[in-house]
């Protein structure tokens, strides 16, 4: 009767060392919440501030260089803001979930993480710049969210696998958003903010709920 | 009757050496602090542990350079994954034998 707890306590010991050195397990549900809010800000803004521009545009019966160009100098500033708010707010609801475990944020498994979510994600942003140095904006969407979604297929080995699917989604996402170029700002208030909350909500639930309520059981399966 | 804990390996009682190999296992090669930082050890212990589990020929040491520090990886061998599978078999077979 010993020896057999004794044997299962070595086994469980085992996989939490092969768990904890081979996946990145402190990424928060949080995270996603907060990055997906702030997408959903940033694309309702850029909803109104298109929509204006065409009223304008409307009214005035036709096009004015400097407005144009004004919309997209503020499309652009708005983009960097979105992002930079979407990954300072995940980074901190993770540095919190590590901390709260007492696990490093940087270790030998988020590097890994970080290594090869940006391979293919940062193949995407200079895709995407390629795309715009053209003045062709017309994929940025659909490739945005492509490439978006090959970075978390990739990631997912080396964290929670529930970002494989959500991976997926965004693909899929991307794949369709081609064929209906016209609702971009749709499809991509979907992929980036949608799915994020979807997702974090999911996680939150599976993952940082029961460890909060349920601290020391040892329910690490 | 054979001996429920004649597949056991000796080596891998301790908890440290446990924890080394299951690491070692899912990772290709890893740094000596990133192995230190998982397991929650002192220099002076995991050194002495990771010298017996070389010295049985289990996992193999590179040493490296990053700039002027050195920078010493490790990794499994195949007598090492070997027989730590071994040992994986011993302790589900003790898990059945006495359900």
């Amino acid at each position: 009767m010993d020896s057999q707890n004794a044997s299962l306590e070595t086994l469980q010991d085992i996989r939490r060392m092969m768990d904890r050195s081979s996946r990145f397990i402190s990424l928060s549900g949080l995270s996603g919440v907060s990055a997906g809010m702030f997408a959903l800000v940033g694309a309702y803004l850029a909803h109104q501030w298109i929509g204006g521009y065409y009223q304008r545009y409307n009214n005035r019966d036709g096009f004015a260089n400097n407005d144009f160009h004004e919309l997209k100098w503020k499309l652009a500033i708005l983009a960097a803001v979105v992002l930079a708010g979407a990954i300072l707010s995940a980074f901190y609801f993770t540095w919190r979930k590590a901390s709260l475990h007492q696990l490093s944020m940087w270790d030998h498994s988020s590097k890994k993480l970080l290594i090869n979510l940006l391979i293919p994600l940062l193949t995407g942003g200079l895709f995407v710049l390629g795309l715009l140095y053209h003045d062709e904006w017309l994929f940025v969407a659909p490739a945005c969210l492509v490439f978006y979604g090959l970075s978390l297929v990739n990631a997912s080995k080396y964290t929670l696998t529930d970002i494989r699917y959500m991976g997926l989604f965004e693909i899929l996402l991307g794949l369709i958003n081609m064929f209906y170029v016209g609702y971009s700002l749709y499809f991509w208030a979907i992929g980036f903010g949608l799915l994020h909350i979807i997702y974090g909500l999911i996680m939150w639930w599976k993952y940082d709920r029961e460890a909060k309520s349920g601290n020391g059981m040892g329910g690490s399966a | 009757m054979n001996n429920p804990i004649g597949n056991l390996n000796k080596i891998f009682d301790s908890r440290i050496r446990l924890g080394v190999m299951s690491i070692l296992l899912v990772n290709d090669q890893i740094d000596f602090n990133s192995l230190k930082q998982l397991l929650q050890l002192t220099d002076g212990n995991l050194a002495s542990h990771i010298t017996n589990l070389e010295e049985n020929g289990f996992i193999k040491v590179h040493k490296g350079f990053v700039g002027r520090k050195t920078n010493t990886t490790y990794s499994i061998t195949k007598a090492g994954e070997k027989a730590f599978k071994e040992h994986l078999d011993g302790l589900e077979n003790m898990i059945k034998g006495i359900k």
